[in-house]
């Protein structure tokens, strides 16, 4: 079974570039909507970029701001100034 | 030229290493006594990593900018009479167990982190400890502000803390946290940091707080949320220990096995109280609990030991067991209680017909078969004026302490029994899991506070049930017994008429 790596979000208007960012550089990402959150899986790694998120955000973006919007996460954490990246690779 | 920002990386290392110092007055021993007895062998603190990498600076603006946002939701919950909106005045029995039985977990979880932040010798954990610490008094003084609103409306709400260190079934959670505090630091930051945070926390914050959502509470849901942002940051602490621990010496592995075993167990057994709340106390449902068991537990702890198995760790003894069991956990919980509604500081209910078929479609292999038929008879008793209450004391496991009501691993008509002879005396446990722990400790739970035993030892208030309710401070004939006639109900029901009135 693939190893699923995984991030829950809040689904508000702080979220939403955050949202397309994930859906438009994660190709196979897998969507579950709930009442007020959003979980987004994808086999191995799921990677957020902040050239994406500014893109749409249209300002600059850290990547610790996503903590303002986070609900849950899996898999090991690679956290620098340009990426957000849960993975299960070694 | 400017000089150039430091990237994350650079930041983080310059505000969290080199802060510390070998002591000299004291030798260091003397100064951490904690965090070698429990065996754990550390070759080199700072080999911790801390993959958020945050800093004391960041973390108080981001956690500033949260509260900003929850105490505006909150303000405008109030101001607009948000409890009216709710989808049904039953909900509110999920925010009383919820504040008598979790909210005073995040206190002790704040001391504990306090603790094992003083004690543990490395300064990456240290700093991820304390600002968990903060976090877990922030949990609960939100959860409490939250709550107080409710308090102004609905019974049951207002001697939440008297309530937590008296109440049968709070005994449940509050000897779960006691366990952990009263341990060493490295087993207390598996327990609540990897078993609890990592493996457990989802199953009550995420699909829990998704129905507060959805069943029109504005306010929990908030104040859910804007924890769990944190409990993310508490995973990852809780998945970098287990990772420590098991890289810095091969002699840590059969040590962290151990507590990983124990504290799964009695994690699944302290959130079979979410189960119910999810699949009964929600109006409206949101997700079965068999349901957030295969995403959260089945496929997201898959994926984590399947990682974990490089360092020679193994799925938690039991795993199969608890999974069997998610499709029986929550039926059996909502019959003890509502057997039971007498003495509990909610109230309980029979589903209506639509709830019913609900649970039927959820749970195929089970709930048609073993617990719809007795619904059906308790609510035909109710309706013959013979409504059921067992008027007997239950027998208490004496680890996870929640009545010996739970049925054998396959076979849901046979209660499961099993007990150890210690000194003479026997104990009983609900489960093997739980008599496993037992025997791995027994010095420790022969000492457990049963409420069933202090009772009868006489230390409840008296001898008989009304002088123990009175004991708990509970409001008799408000906070507990049935939904169906409470002052709740009465209060629902004018406001409904209420709005009815105003729209025609
Ligand atoms: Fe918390
Ligand atoms: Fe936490
Ligand atoms: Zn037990």
């Amino acid at each position: 079974m693939a190893q699923i790596a995984s991030i829950t979000l809040l689904h508000n208007d702080d979220a939403r570039p955050i949202i397309e960012a994930i859906l438009a550089d994660n190709p196979g990402v897998r969507v579950l909507n709930m009442p007020g959150a959003v979980k987004l899986d994808r086999d191995d790694e799921l990677v957020i970029n902040r050239a994406s998120v500014e893109e749409r955000l249209g300002r600059s973006w850290e990547p610790q701001e996503i903590q303002l919007v986070l609900i849950s996460m899996a898999g090991n954490l690679d956290e620098d100034d340009d990426h957000f990246t849960l993975s299960w690779k070694h | 030229m400017a000089p150039k920002k430091l990237g994350l990386k650079q930041r983080y290392a310059h505000m969290t290493r080199g802060l510390d110092w070998e002591t000299s007055y004291q030798p260091m021993d003397a100064v951490y006594p904690f965090d070698s007895f429990e065996g754990i062998k550390i070759k080199d603190w700072s080999a911790w990593e801390d993959p958020f990498r945050l800093t004391m600076d960041a973390y108080w603006k981001f956690q500033g900018e949260k509260e900003r946002k929850l105490y505006a939701v909150l303000d405008a919950f109030a101001q607009n009479n948000g409890q009216t909106g709710i989808s049904d005045a039953r909900y509110a029995n999920v925010l009383k167990l919820f504040l008598t039985g979790v909210s005073p977990l995040e206190y002790q979880a704040h001391r504990g982190f306090a603790f094992a932040g003083r004690h543990l010798r490395g300064v990456g954990p240290r700093v991820a400890c304390q600002m968990q610490s903060l976090d877990e008094l922030r949990h609960v003084q939100t959860q409490i502000h939250t709550i107080s609103h409710y308090n102004k409306y609905f019974d049951g709400i207002s001697e939440f803390r008297h309530m937590h260190d008296r109440v049968w079934y709070l005994s449940v959670p509050k000897s779960f946290f006691d366990d952990a505090r009263s341990a060493g630091p490295f087993e207390y930051m598996i327990a609540i940091g990897f078993a609890f945070e990592y493996v457990l926390t989802n199953l009550l914050f995420v699909p829990f707080m998704s129905g507060a959502a959805y069943n029109g509470d504005m306010s929990t849901v908030t104040f859910g949320f804007s924890a769990q942002s944190d409990e993310s940051r508490h995973m990852t602490l809780g998945i970098e220990v287990i990772k420590f621990l098991l890289e810095q010496h091969p002699d840590n592995l059969p040590i962290v096995q151990k507590w990983v075993d124990k504290w799964f167990w009695r994690g699944h057994r302290v959130l079979g109280l979410v189960a119910m709340m999810m699949d009964y106390m929600l109006p409206k449902p949101v997700m079965s609990w068999k349901e957030a068991w295969e995403i959260y537990f089945t496929e997201a702890g898959g994926s984590l030991f399947t990682d974990l198995a490089r360092y020679g760790l193994k799925v938690p003894k039991y795993a199969d067991v608890a999974t069997a069991e998610a499709e029986h956990i929550s039926h059996q919980n909502w019959a003890i209680f509502y057997q039971y509604t007498h003495a509990a500081g909610f109230h309980t209910w029979m589903p209506d017909k639509a709830h019913l078929d609900w649970l039927s479609e959820k749970y195929p292999n089970t709930f048609d078969k073993y617990y719809r038929p007795r619904w059906e008879m308790w609510a035909e008793m109710e309706k013959q004026g013979k409504r059921f209450y067992n008027n007997a004391l239950p027998q208490l496991c004496q680890t996870c302490q929640i009545p010996m009501g739970y049925t054998e691993p396959g076979d849901p008509t046979t209660i499961a029994f099993r007990c150890s002879e210690v000194d003479g005396e026997t104990y009983h446990f609900c489960s093997d899991g739980c008599k496993d722990i037992f025997d791995g400790e027994p010095e420790k739970y022969a000492q457990s506070w049963l409420p069933v035993h202090q009772i009868f030892q006489g230390n409840c208030g008296g001898a008989t049930v009304p002088d123990v309710l009175n004991w708990y401070r509970m409001n008799v004939g408000a906070d507990n017994m049935d939904y169906v006639g409470s002052p709740d109900e009465k209060l629902w029901n004018e406001w409904h008429a209420g709005k009815v009135r105003d729209a025609v």
